[in-house]
């Protein structure tokens, strides 16, 4: 599931920003005329036709596996959150049919209508990253139900499930963070082709266009990325202890930039410490109290090594690549030639931002855990006994790793 | 009718839209597999036309199911998912190379063409997803889940993959009407009617013996959508023979629908006989009432856009390209379906 989840991701991120870029550079041709743009939205448009077809499937596997691999907790949560899930359907099918028009009618609709089927797939991109967002928000903060005293579900508000106090802070992040690493992505390529020696309009634009995305989407990643660690020091305190690496329950708390925790001496290694910092930023007061991991029963910490370095890793690799995306734009005013070392650093920074998200993830999966559903569902507990996982775990991967060695490998062959 | 009854209609007419839209392209890559002849590549060429702009379309079908399934029916999914583990993995399987497979042989470069594994992979896994949701259609049934790994789950799953076949095999004849590619579907069609209705008749036969859920439903409720598959299969077949693709595709998709709801039907108030009805499996009312308002919207949306994409594509196929000109130079590139607009399709 997991392992599924992950390479879905990189599909589902890259159908929630393409199809932005794409509406943008056809519009701009409409707009201008310039043939560079087409130009652009016809490689992007055919690299988007795979990166859908793959993200689809993949995605239709995970809905499944919700079932397969997690009986108890669909038997318990799917009343409660498979709204947005439905929702998330009908989003997806909007995409897809108007994928299937803008794929395939750039020769039986004008262009203007062609550029207007452009628009669903972005908008319905965009939701179902809202919505599945949405399900995932209510497994950190669960609302919208009651139990009896057995445990067995009373009611149901789905609407208030769906619109839980996570999804405010988490959706936005999830949303941004789609942009950022779309625009990496796309900038990642072009360069690469500049680093080659393909140094024409096409490239040039192109890079710029996924900058654009990428440096927009990277400074609203930094504020909502903010107003979701505040929101998480008030919702998940266990979660929040993890990610910081705090052990002690204090006034005062220190922020860890780096470092390893260790359980045994029940605090960070090599870590920079900035006093107080920890508090400042997640109650704007230096004095208030942020509750460390040893407030909680040691059947209820997540891993807080794993969490705390995805944090970081997170947070570092955001701040660089925003640091770099302002020094690009500083060159590319400046001078109009980019230097290698630029170049290079931004075909680094495409994986990198992937690497930044896929962490983001894992703080928000592995900062929740033991639970499943936070403080109601033990992930233990929700998991299924089928036989033979281990079996399709294995196939499974093995595919994946077949897919996205053939889609890169497709999508750079086009490119070259 | 109850709110749970209603949601489990919409589910029904959901399955019946994947299983005549979706099952025509696993058909179409049954067809691919099976391209032989002199005009083996323009067969492929055809299914891969066909299926293109609509083949991600119709395959949300099944996750909409899906997803209505485990929101409205949380008892029968979790059921399901756990006896059916392994065709239900088996047939993802299938459905991710499909989709993948298609995707990479279509918009890749030439290097990936029908001769490359991939190639091979569309056709086979076309073949295979089919099959293993017709033996999880036969366990559901049934009355007993363990029948999916019986000679009569292998029947039933051979009987979808033929009916697909068919289905596609009528709905290329439609799209290659006056071309002599016609007439290679139209044998195809011929074909896959006498299998699957050699299939179709023999699973009905051995009902009461392998089936007595399925066989209780088809004998009951379902009797008069039974008697109407039976009289229309010929009618089907008739079309075909005589090469009236339209009427044809027409008869083939009420033959799908009526084998389809003479099981929704005479099962009803069941969802997996023997004894787990709607009403039981169904989650509360607060979820169904979201539910049944979130179907609400989404169809206002999704049904107009589902018109407007088989408008642009399957219907008019006279009609030349909107934009002239302009239009025609996008096309470049576009290879396939523009040379066929401007080129080969002329009466």
């Amino acid at each position: 599931m997991g392992t599924s989840l992950g390479f879905h991701i990189v599909f589902a991120v890259l159908g929630v920003g393409l199809p932005a870029l794409l509406v943008i550079a056809e519009g701009l041709w409409l707009r201008t005329g310039d043939e560079v743009w087409l130009g652009l939205a016809r490689r992007w448009s055919r690299a988007f036709a795979i990166l859908f077809a793959v993200g689809a499937v993949s995605g239709t596997v995970l809905s499944f596996e919700l079932g397969l691999l997690w009986p108890r907790f669909m038997a318990f949560s799917g009343s409660i959150i498979g709204l947005p899930f439905s929702a998330e359907g009908f989003a997806f099918f909007t995409e897809a049919i108007f994928l299937g028009l803008y794929l395939y009618g750039w020769n039986r609709l004008t262009p203007f209508q062609h550029w207007l089927t452009g628009i669903p797939i972005a908008l319905s991109g965009a939701a179902s990253s809202v919505f599945v967002v949405m399900a995932n928000a209510w497994m950190n903060s669960p609302t919208g139900f009651r139990l009896d005293a057995a445990g067995h579900l009373q009611s149901v508000d789905p609407l208030a499930a769906a619109l839980n106090p996570s999804t405010p802070t988490e959706d936005p992040h999830m949303l941004v963070s789609a942009y950022v690493v779309t625009g990496f992505l796309v900038a990642a390529v072009y360069a690469a082709g500049l680093l080659r020696g393909r140094v024409d309009a096409h490239h040039r634009r192109g890079l710029a266009a996924g900058m654009v995305m990428a440096t927009a989407a990277i400074l609203l990643a930094g504020l909502t990325g903010d107003n979701s660690a505040r929101f998480i020091y008030q919702g998940q305190p266990a979660k929040f202890a993890a990610m910081e690496g705090l052990y002690q329950s204090q006034r005062c708390a220190p922020i860890h930039l780096g470092g390893i925790p260790l359980d045994s001496q029940q605090r960070v290694v090599f870590a920079i410490e900035i006093p107080c910092a920890l508090s400042l930023l997640a109650a704007f007061d230096p004095n208030a109290e942020v509750r460390g991991l040893d407030s909680f029963p040691a059947d209820a910490r997540p891993n807080p090594v794993l969490v705390h370095l995805s944090f970081d890793t997170m947070v570092g690799l955001g701040t660089l690549l925003g640091l770099g995306s302002l020094l690009f734009w500083l060159v590319w005013w400046r001078r109009r030639g980019l230097p290698r070392l630029l170049l290079w650093g931004l075909v680094l920074a495409g994986p990198a931002s992937v690497v930044a998200m896929e962490a983001g993830w894992f703080v928000t999966e592995f900062g929740r855990q033991p639970w499943i559903v936070y403080g109601i569902l033990r992930t233990s507990e929700a998991a299924t006994s089928a036989p033979a996982l281990g079996a399709t775990f294995v196939i499974f991967f093995l595919i994946y790793c077949v897919l996205a060695m053939t889609t890169a490998s497709l999508l750079l062959q086009r490119r070259a | 009718m109850t709110e749970a009854g209603v949601v489990a209609g919409i589910l029904w007419l959901a399955l019946a839209a994947y299983a005549v839209l979706a099952g025509a392209d696993f058909g179409g890559g049954v067809w691919d597999l099976l391209a032989t002849g002199p005009r083996a590549a323009g067969q492929r060429r055809a299914v891969a036309e066909a299926m293109g702009p609509v083949w991600e379309a119709n395959h949300v079908w099944l996750i909409f199911m899906i997803t209505g399934l485990f929101t409205a029916f949380p008892t029968a999914f979790g059921r399901l998912a756990v006896a059916l583990y392994l065709p239900f993995t088996i047939a993802l399987t299938g459905i991710v190379l499909r989709g993948a497979a298609f995707a990479f042989r279509g918009h890749g470069r030439q290097a990936v063409g029908p001769a490359s594994p991939w190639g091979a992979i569309f056709g086979g896994a076309s073949v295979i997803t089919p099959f293993f949701l017709g033996c999880a259609a036969a366990a559901a049934s049934s009355g007993n889940l363990a029948t999916w790994a019986t000679p009569y789950g292998f029947l039933v799953g051979a009987f979808a993959v033929a009916i697909c076949a068919y289905l596609a095999a009528t709905y290329l004849m439609v799209e290659t009407e006056g071309f002599p590619l016609q007439a290679d579907f139209r044998r195809r069609a011929i074909g896959a009617a006498l299998a699957s209705g050699v299939l179709g008749l023999s699973a009905l036969v051995l009902a009461p013996a392998l089936a007595p859920s399925l066989s209780h439903a088809l004998t009951g409720r379902g009797l008069p959508l039974v008697i109407l598959a039976v009289v229309n299969g010929p009618l089907a077949l008739w079309a075909v023979w005589r090469s009236r693709p339209r009427t044809a595709r027409v008869a083939v998709v009420a033959q799908v629908l009526f084998v389809l709801w003479a099981w929704a039907v005479g099962q009803w108030p069941y969802l997996l006989p023997p004894n787990l009805t709607i009403d039981a499996a169904a989650a509360p009312g607060g979820t169904l009432n979201a539910l049944l308002v979130v179907i609400v919207i989404g169809m206002a949306l999704l049904l107009p856009s589902l018109y407007l994409l088989f408008r642009v594509f399957k219907g008019g196929q006279d009609s030349s390209p909107p934009g002239g000109e302009v239009a025609a130079k996008l096309a470049e590139g576009d290879g396939v379906s523009h040379e066929r607009r401007t080129g080969t399709r002329r009466r």
